[in-house]
């Protein structure tokens, strides 16, 4: 075995180890796993990026087109803030 | 409300309950890292098992922290993109650069050495586990300026000129957009406002074992540690305050007036402690208060450090003052307007090929022009105010950033009398139940009022903003992304339930390990051993 293989070897042990001797930290890794499962689905079934897939110059000529007119029905929203 | 209004403001709630949830993890997770290496340093010096368990418990409450608030800050940045794409576009290439450093530099950093920091002990060298914490602690604090100055530019854009072939901002000096008084300021103020945070939450843990009396000498450590460190930060913290209420007078004057609630401006401006507000229906548009208690003078010395100073009022910065040389509201949504309609000819002249027309636009916005350059200063520097209908929007929310400025204020003093008192015990070696319960009490009740304090101040930052997304240049309603409001009141709704969630399970996780408390000499002991034995 290299001397790269056993630096490799012993930082996969490191985590490996770490992660066995955790208590609270199960715990822990099961809420940040839930947390990102439920935040990626909610993002990724409700929203989209409107200008995904655009060319540059596409992006640049809708930003024009909502900007020089923007989407509210008179140009101009009522509450402002 | 018609479908826009609807996406538009279930957007903006949407985004204030994500950068108001997130903000309950990260000032802990800003000053407790400090305090970690602090208390870290102090037992590689010593050699000392008592601080090692000391630093090993404050670590598992800082990992909890850490874990349940990781990720909640990304959720923002996917929302630029989802929610305000035409804002993302619009300064994607300022915006994006400190964004992409702190993903590169900082994160990097601080989640790299957080796994020696938690998975190292016994394993590498005591050094190099003190340095590991230290990085840790340094790489959030260089997430949070990186963050901070991308922040700062929507406060008050600087280093960019607009490129209107591509419908950009592109950045011009990176040292402009980083050493921004206002990115400055916000960075000092908001680290040291965390450290305070922290200082309180330590301070006040430790409190809960000293009344219980379990732990005590971990428990008086700790507090004499997070007194220190909590009385340098308040003294900080007030200092760069002191320098961002400057930075804001000269940049976001509307923002200073509504925070003060002051209608008419004036030379020797003084500042209202406290005071209450008129009904709408009795005010005539200048006097706020049926009754205050107010400092002569004193708000003309902290914004300009001038005791004469002039200070512009809403109704100065309203209907223009052309004394002061100030144009009104009306005036700059003329000028605006004349860039919307600029924008609108390129954008015909693209459709129809006419290249004339095209180049005459373009060349209005060249800044290497002296006509360009004009046109710039004198009405690209109120693009934004071209989409107001009423020149009243542009006036932010007056009653609560006047009582969340002294809610932050207000409770920041009490958090400097409380870690002057706490030196003071600790000095006169009196950290003892007999000696000052009534301070420990009031530790613990300083944590709520730490995270109140904490949150009111992102209320002024973000609320004082108002109607802008970029200050001047575009409001929230110019930013948004043609999306149907329902799928952003449903979304809004299951953050709101998720991060309540893990609200509920920190809180819950934090006080199970407080009340089990650090390990025991023994259970220390049998640890060590089993991490040198994992080592061979």
């Amino acid at each position: 075995m290299t001397s790269t293989d056993n630096i490799l070897w012993r930082i996969v042990r490191f985590y490996a180890d770490g992660f066995r001797s955790m208590t609270v930290g199960r715990t822990l890794w099961a809420i940040i796993l839930i947390k990102l499962v439920i935040m990626f689905a909610v993002l990724k079934l409700f929203f989209r990026d409107p200008y995904a897939g655009r060319s540059d110059e596409e992006r640049a000529d809708a930003v024009i087109e909502s900007l020089s007119a923007p989407a509210s029905p008179d140009n101009l929203t009522e509450t402002g803030i | 409300m018609n479908d826009f209004l609807q996406t538009v403001d279930w957007s903006r709630a949407q985004f204030a309950l994500t950068a108001a949830y997130h903000w309950f993890f990260v000032p802990l997770t800003l000053g407790l890292g400090v305090m970690c290496a602090i208390m870290e340093t102090l037992y590689v010096r010593t050699g000392s098992d008592f601080w090692k368990r000391t630093v090993r418990f404050w670590m598992r409450l800082f990992g909890i922290n850490f874990a349940v608030g990781v990720a909640t800050g990304l959720i923002l940045e996917f929302e630029f993109g989802t929610n305000w794409s035409n804002y993302s576009h619009f300064v994607g290439d300022i915006f994006g650069a400190p964004l992409a450093v702190e993903g590169i530099m900082a994160f990097f950093l601080e989640s790299t050495f957080v796994a020696v920091m938690f998975f190292g002990w016994d394993k590498v060298s005591k050094r190099f586990h003190l340095a590991a914490t230290w990085l840790t602690a340094i790489g959030a604090n260089l997430s949070a300026l990186w963050i901070l100055v991308a922040n700062a530019w929507m406060q008050h854009p600087v280093g960019c000129t607009f490129n209107v072939h591509t419908m950009r901002n592109e950045m011009t000096s990176f040292s402009e957009v980083l050493f921004s008084p206002a990115a400055m300021t916000k960075f000092f103020h908001t680290v040291t406002s965390a450290f305070v945070l922290a200082a309180v939450f330590v301070a006040g843990v430790s409190a809960w074992y000293l009344l219980r009396s379990r732990e005590r000498r971990m428990a008086r450590s700790s507090m004499t540690i997070a007194a220190v460190f909590g009385l340098v930060s308040s003294v900080a913290a007030a200092f760069t305050g002191d320098l961002s209420g400057g930075v804001m007078a000269r940049t976001q004057p509307m923002k200073l007036a509504a925070v003060e609630a002051l209608y008419d401006g004036s030379e020797g401006a003084p500042l209202v402690v406290a005071g209450i507000f008129k009904p709408e229906s009795e005010r005539d548009g200048g006097e706020a208060f049926r009754f205050k208690i107010e400092i002569p003078k004193m708000l003309s010395v902290m914004s300009f450090h001038d005791a004469d100073a002039y200070v512009a009022g809403i109704n100065d910065l309203l209907h223009g003052n052309p004394g002061r040389d100030m144009l009104s509201v009306e005036q700059k949504m003329e000028r605006g307007r004349v860039v919307i309609e600029q924008l609108a000819r390129l954008r015909e002249a693209k459709k129809c090929y006419d290249a004339d027309t095209v180049s005459q636009v373009e060349a209005l916005f060249d800044p290497s022009t002296p006509e360009g350059a004009e046109f710039l200063r004198e009405y690209f520097a109120y693009f934004g105010y071209g989409y107001l209908r009423a020149p009243e929007q542009a006036v932010p929310p007056v009653p609560l950033l006047f009582w969340s400025f002294r809610v932050m204020v207000g409770a920041g003093c009490l958090f400097l009398l409380l870690f002057a008192l706490l030196c003071w015990q600790a000095y006169r070696n009196r950290l003892y139940v007999r000696n000052s319960r009534w301070l420990f009490h009031a530790c613990i009740w300083s944590i709520p009022l730490a995270y109140i304090s904490s949150q009111a101040g992102w209320i002024v930052a973000e609320v004082g903003r108002q109607p802008w997304v970029i200050q001047d240049l575009m409001p929230v309603d110019a930013a948004i992304s043609q999306l149907p409001s329902a799928s952003v009141k449903t979304t809004f709704f299951i953050f709101l339930l998720l991060f309540t969630a893990l609200f509920i399970a920190e809180i819950r996780i934090m006080l199970r390990q407080i009340a089990i408390g650090p390990e025991s000499p023994g259970e220390l002991r049998r640890n060590t051993k089993a991490a040198k034995k994992q080592k061979r």
